[in-house]
């Protein structure tokens, strides 16, 4: 078997006294599409931030395609990340946030070519040939030259979607990203969400989207209290919960 | 549920009009045409403030104090006009150093380095609470106070001696003196700017792989600059008006110092203040109107509302949909 594309075992993060997680120990395989759910303040966002080291892990080891995350490991020592390591292995792992957090002073094809012309150095023809197309992937071919105020929440989250895209990512991740939009703009978000996961995208997904995540997802994973309560195949985990507080949960979303 | 459509007519019990059904606009009503309402206080007070204004200006056209000939006589005087050159290199030279010493002091006041956080609140609290009066008349003793500069390892050896007399001229000194103090203003300009951009933009940026610098300079000073902007110009303005007060270090060939010393040829210092205050009024003028530019630059994308240029693009994409349409 390959190495998985992310591999956590007994990931920790206190904040101060607060322990939000506390041993969280999975793995998510190339191409596979995990979705996270569990009520709010059970540590899904905190453990979705771990991974491209936004936060830092407290204890266990994290590792994105067969490397630490934010920290290097010398002679039987952790030592602290520089931020240009910690950038460079960022590069890599696209994120999508719930507010979208859209750069408002740019249009949207120059959100989306920011990264790549001022990080991997591209050239400005090839970056903007490059964020028409992936406009054109999500439905916005017409909304280059907007800002994002301009645009609806759908809109905007696709051209963040898009923009994360731009970097050419082996690994999306997903923070609520429908949680702040009118409910007829979720679909057009879950749409192009769709479309990756069918291009073999390796996503994780934080959602209170069950549809999706029965329809989408290959693997679906509990998260109470910064543990881990319960996980498998999203139908199963859907219809047959084994543990009480997934069935409470479940009972108050779908 | 009780919903009214215009035209529908269901509530009242009538029979709806073929045709007028809901999502059919109903004919629109005639505009309002009410008598206005009599407002007799505004005009008496336009009247009243309109006739104050008149008496002032024509006591001051012939009040003989004012000597306008000699106002005339002096404004365009070369000598007047070099000062207010100097005045303007003053305040552009002493508000570029405190732009950027602003800068520093606000980084390094938002830093985690303790170190580097306390020294930047010790210079704004030395800076920000002596008068800048107090501060010129200061540097212009430092000359005194320090003979010379000694180049080399401290307490070991030194291998060049530069003597501050030489090195700094009272002009500069005016220089670095307005700048230190300015610089401590500019530090909580900017730093109330830097701490105005969400959060959320440096976690998007950074989540992109970019670094600490080009996360400053991309994304979180150019929104930072809405903010950053509009007290600046304040400080610019006020710039120009405290270049008065070199006159403490002291240089003297500046506007206010040298239209006051050219007084003792008028005998009358009067003309000589309406001089510089018109220099003074033109230099603002002229920095408010490259304010009013600078803020609708570093505005873009702050609003839904769309520029000309993109609304029309928006019509020709409309356009050519329809001619596709049609054909």
């Amino acid at each position: 078997m390959s190495e998985p594309m992310v591999r956590s075992e007994l990931v920790c993060k206190n904040f101060g006294a607060l322990r939000v997680l506390k041993g969280i120990s999975l793995t998510v395989d190339r191409g596979e599409v995990m979705c996270l759910v569990g009520p709010s303040g059970s540590g899904k966002s905190t453990f979705l931030r771990c991974i491209n080291h936004l936060e830092q892990v407290t204890a266990g080891r994290l590792w994105v395609d067969g490397e630490l995350i934010g920290y290097h490991e010398r002679g039987g020592k952790l030592h602290e990340m520089p931020a240009k390591d910690a950038a460079r292995q960022r590069r890599d792992i696209g994120m999508v946030f719930q507010k979208f957090n859209l750069f408002p002073h740019l249009t949207a094809l120059e959100n989306i070519t920011e990264a790549p012309i001022r990080v991997k150095k591209q050239k400005k023809a090839a970056a903007v040939d490059r964020a028409r197309e992936l406009l054109a992937q999500v439905g916005l071919s017409e909304k280059a030259k907007a800002y994002p105020a301009q645009l609806s929440g759908g809109q905007q989250q696709r051209v963040a979607i898009a923009r994360a895209l731009a970097m050419d990512p082996k690994l999306m991740l997903f923070d609520e990203p429908t949680s702040a939009l009118d409910p007829e703009l979720v679909g057009e978000v879950l749409d192009v969400m769709k479309e990756l996961a069918r291009g073999g995208m390796t996503m994780i997904v934080v959602t209170h989207e069950m549809g999706f995540a029965r329809e989408v997802a290959d693997s679906l994973v509990f998260m109470d209290g910064g543990v881990v309560v319960e996980s498998g195949k999203p139908r199963e985990v859907l219809s047959n919960p084994q543990h009480e507080r997934t069935k409470t949960f479940l009972s108050k979303v779908l | 549920m009780a919903v009214s459509h215009p035209g529908a007519g269901s509530e009242a019990g009538t029979p709806p009009e073929p045709g007028a059904g809901p999502g059919v606009e109903a004919a629109a009503p005639e505009l309002i045409q009410a008598v206005p309402l009599r407002r007799p206080g505004r005009w008496i007070a336009a009247v009243l403030v309109v006739v104050l204004l008149f008496l002032f200006i024509y006591g001051a056209a012939t009040n003989p104090a004012y000597d306008w000939s000699a106002f005339g006589h002096y404004l365009f005087d070369k000598r007047v006009s070099k000062a207010a050159g100097v005045t303007l290199s003053l305040t552009v030279l002493a508000m570029f150093g405190g732009i950027i010493l602003g800068v520093v002091l606000a980084v390094m006041r938002l830093s985690p380095n303790p170190v580097l956080k306390w020294v930047s609140f010790g210079w704004l609290w030395f800076f920000r609470g002596t008068p800048i009066y107090v501060q010129l008349v200061f540097w212009g003793l430092v000359v005194v106070i320090y003979k010379q500069i000694d180049l080399g390892i401290p307490f070991v050896h030194q291998f060049a001696h530069i003597s501050t007399q030489n090195l700094l001229t009272v002009y500069w000194l005016a220089v670095i003196g307005l700048a230190l103090n300015e610089s401590a203003y500019m530090a909580e300009i900017v730093r109330a700017g830097l701490t105005s951009v969400d959060e959320g933009q440096d976690e998007a940026a950074r989540a992109l792989g970019m670094s600490w610098g080009q996360t400053m300079r991309r994304i979180v000073l150019p929104q930072a600059m809405r903010v950053i902007i509009p007290p600046t110009g304040n400080e610019l303005i006020s710039m120009l008006k405290t270049t008065s007060l070199v006159t403490a270090v002291p240089l003297t060939t500046e506007l206010y110092s040298r239209t006051r010393d050219l007084s003792v040829e008028t005998f009358n210092p009067i003309p000589m203040l309406l001089v510089a205050s018109a220099w003074y009024l033109f230099f603002t003028s002229v920095l408010m109107t490259g304010q009013f530019y600078l803020e609708r630059y570093f505005a873009r994308g702050a609003s839904r509302k769309m520029s000309g240029r993109q609304l029309q693009a928006l019509a020709d994409a409309q356009a050519t949909g329809n001619q596709r349409g049609l054909i």
